[in-house]
């Protein structure tokens, strides 16, 4: 076992399982690093490096570099998917998404539920979300509300690189269609990561840390300023639990609604805008569910309901810190 | 009395640990102390145990209070002679403060023993080599569900004096999960392959539990490999078995219904911890491991009776035998020592579990190193 970055877990991800099943392909806007470049194939390996290494492997019939169509090569990641293959398509900017909401929404995530439960359709759609990157508001949204939304679709959000490798065979040996979410400030994140593949059941949430009086719920990159928030509330004698769902779709209730029964008091922690988004969806469920039990009003941890600002200090501004979480776990652990 | 001063520092148990919290105090200061005595318990994210004095003399400061932190390699406390002036005592503190870096100390402790792979009869094994020389070496054989790391405690007092190698069974670890028929024979082999693979003719064999039906596999099989059997709580010498942990062990999938089934292992529960068992479920998550451990349950435990039982053979093996227990075991009852011919040493631990190297450490490690330099 080896330290090993989240961009490094899903590139040996995405490596092991193309190995181990000849029917798993990859596609999406220059992964392979510039088609038409004679000996500058894998130059890049997509726009961060994390598909670098496979058109080596695996060739260009395995490895398709598509062009700017989304719609074009998600449609035909469905197709593939419905035929017998097992693609995995990389759309860059989870921004970018809008263009093909039908192929995703009304074929992929219906597939199985219109044909009966003939077909089915193991593709996996690999996408950065998140702000933090002076990118604007047009390549920093999180958007994985609107996939959470739709039944038929997966939803995995992992919290970091070993999360990412175990989530993400989980994802590609699925027979439904699998939204998947890198936070594009996690990339360069090291822990241990086994080197040998393994899976990561859906809809099983991990308790990153357990204590009695707080239960912080945390999507993403946010359980890991969660684990910090509470490592340091420890000290101060406030001992929380971060629930990190790992899957919005399917979401763990009994465990995020047992934790919040445990504890009474609850702060769920979202990076998403937050009008119908998972951090609305956890507080309705734990108000509904385990209202006898609750010490103090959920809190929610949010930005504000605005796009994404480019101005480094609003953008600051704009994202859930430590800081953020730390007061608002403190402002419950007092009511 | 001699004027030397001995710093006792924060020892490293496992791979992953990088500090240690002092849980408590044994022997106040001024003590005497010999080399071996417990003198003070240590807590781990993974376990708490008790440390043992490395020398003999005063315990003339405790430079760590209780519910403090350090990390591997700091100074906990000082042991020298009543003759040694306070002074002195207080300088050889504050040069070892001054000369001690945290991230240094770490990172020579990453330069540590690192655990390494071979091919071994066709299939991947990993495997963890302490301690170096000429002297006969020891191969550490771990039990059904476990790793190398389970020898934690234990490896780095025997590997003062030999090489010590801590082995993953097939199916096990960091090693292949191919465990082929998957019972004690099949397992004996593997470890054959490994002795072989590692140019090993003899060793001194520990195992614990399944391990402990491996080794006396071995020496049955092939006499000359064996310089001396140590078995902890071993499967093979009676048809007993808790299936309820073995299968529940196989089943659990989480924390919450894995803790249950680890509390068995342990005298005293509470040694279960979080990371302990977030390790078993990271281990149980691989690809292959879970069919191991159903392979492995069904051949060596089949129908809920040990397969292999080997205590009316035991006699017959000409390496020296002895055999350490928990007499609190809940997982290979104790009371099958009660079979064996007088020659074996039978040492019996009223306050302990399965898990005896783990929970006497120190006992067992006293036992393991005079046993094997006889």
């Amino acid at each position: 076992m080896a330290k090993k970055s989240f961009r490094e877990a899903i590139n040996e991800t995405l490596l092991q399982e193309m190995r181990r099943d000849p029917t798993v392909i990859v596609m999406g806007e220059d992964i392979a690093g510039g088609a038409g470049s004679p000996g500058e194939d894998d130059a890049w390996g997509g726009v961060l490096g994390v598909t670098k290494g496979l058109v080596a492997e695996f060739g260009r019939e395995r490895v398709l570099d598509t062009p700017l169509t989304e719609s074009a090569y998600v449609g035909a990641a469905a197709g593939a998917a419905a035929t017998g293959l097992r693609p995995v398509a990389e759309l860059m900017f989870v921004d970018f998404m809008g263009v093909c909401f039908d192929q995703i929404f009304n074929q992929a995530a219906k597939f199985r539920y219109m044909f009966g439960g003939k077909a089915v359709t193991p593709m996996v759609i690999r996408t950065m979300y998140g702000a933090g990157f002076r990118a604007a508001s047009q390549h920093s949204q999180c958007l994985y509300p609107i996939f959470t939304h739709i039944p038929g679709l997966k939803v995995a959000i992992p919290s970091s690189a070993y999360e990412a490798k175990g989530l993400l065979t989980q994802a590609i040996r699925d027979d439904d269609p699998v939204m998947f979410f890198e936070h594009k400030a996690m990339y360069d994140e090291e822990e241990d990561v086994p080197d040998d593949p393994y899976t990561i059941p859906f809809g099983e949430a991990n308790l990153t840390r357990e204590g009695d009086d707080v239960t912080i719920v945390a999507i993403g990159r946010m359980v890991q300023f969660s684990n910090q928030v509470a490592d340091k509330l420890e000290a101060d004698g406030i001992s929380c639990t971060v629930v990190d769902p790992r899957t919005t779709s399917p979401l763990d209730e009994d465990t995020i609604l047992e934790c919040a029964e445990e504890t009474g008091r609850v702060v769920v922690v979202d990076e998403a805008n937050p009008r119908c988004s998972m951090a609305r969806d956890i507080a309705a469920l734990v108000a509904e569910r385990s209202f006898g039990a609750l010490k103090a009003p959920v809190r929610q941890v949010t930005p504000p309901h605005t796009p994404v600002p480019f101005a480094p200090g609003l953008e600051d501004l704009y994202i859930p810190t430590p800081d953020k979480i730390e007061a608002a776990v403190r402002e419950v652990a007092a009511a | 009395m001699t004027k030397t001063i001995q710093a006792v520092t924060m020892p490293k148990w496992g791979l992953a640990m990088t500090e240690g919290m002092v849980a408590a105090w044994h022997v106040e200061e001024g003590s005497e102390i010999a080399a071996g005595d417990e003198i003070l318990d240590i807590e781990t994210t993974k376990i708490t145990n008790a440390f043992e004095a490395p020398g003999a003399g005063v315990l003339r400061r405790q430079v760590v209070a209780e519910g403090e932190t350090v990390p591997v390699g700091a100074l906990l406390a000082v042991v020298a002679g009543a003759d040694v002036t306070d002074a002195d005592i207080d300088a050889f503190i504050a040069d070892f403060e001054a000369n001690f870096d945290a991230e240094a100390a770490a990172a020579a402790e990453g330069g540590g023993p690192e655990p390494e792979v071979t091919e071994a009869g066709g299939r991947r094994l990993r495997y963890l080599k302490a301690g170096d020389g000429d002297a006969t070496p020891a191969l550490l054989l771990h039990g059904f569900g476990g790793d190398l790391n389970s020898w934690m405690f234990n490896q780095p007092a025997l590997a003062e004096d030999r090489p010590v190698f801590a082995l993953d069974l097939p199916g096990h670890g960091g090693s292949a999960k191919e465990v082929g028929p998957g019972d004690v024979a099949a397992l004996a082999a593997a470890a054959t392959d490994f002795m072989d693979a590692l140019g090993i003719d003899r060793a001194h064999l520990a195992g614990h539990s399944l391990g402990g039906a491996v080794a006396l596999a071995i020496a049955l099989d092939d006499p000359t490999r064996a310089a001396s059997l140590t078995l902890v709580c071993p499967a093979g010498l009676g048809p007993d078995i808790n299936m309820d942990y073995i299968e529940g062990f196989i089943a659990a999938g989480r924390r919450k219904q894995l803790k249950p089934v680890l509390e068995q292992l342990f005298a005293d529960p509470e040694l279960v911890s979080r990371d302990m068992m977030e390790d078993i479920i990271k281990y149980k998550r691989l690809d292959g491991a879970v069919a191991a451990l159903q392979t492995i349950a069904g051949a060596a435990f089949a129908g809920g009776r040990q397969a292999t039982v080997m205590n009316d053979q035991v006699e017959a093996v000409s390496a020296p035998v002895q055999v350490i227990w928990g007499t609190q075991d809940r997982i290979v009852p104790a009371a099958h020592a009660d079979t064996l011919p007088p020659q074996v040493e039978v040492h019996r631990f009223d306050d302990a579990g399965h898990m005896v190297h783990m929970e006497k450490a120190a006992e067992v490690n006293g036992l393991l190193t005079g046993f094997i330099a006889e």
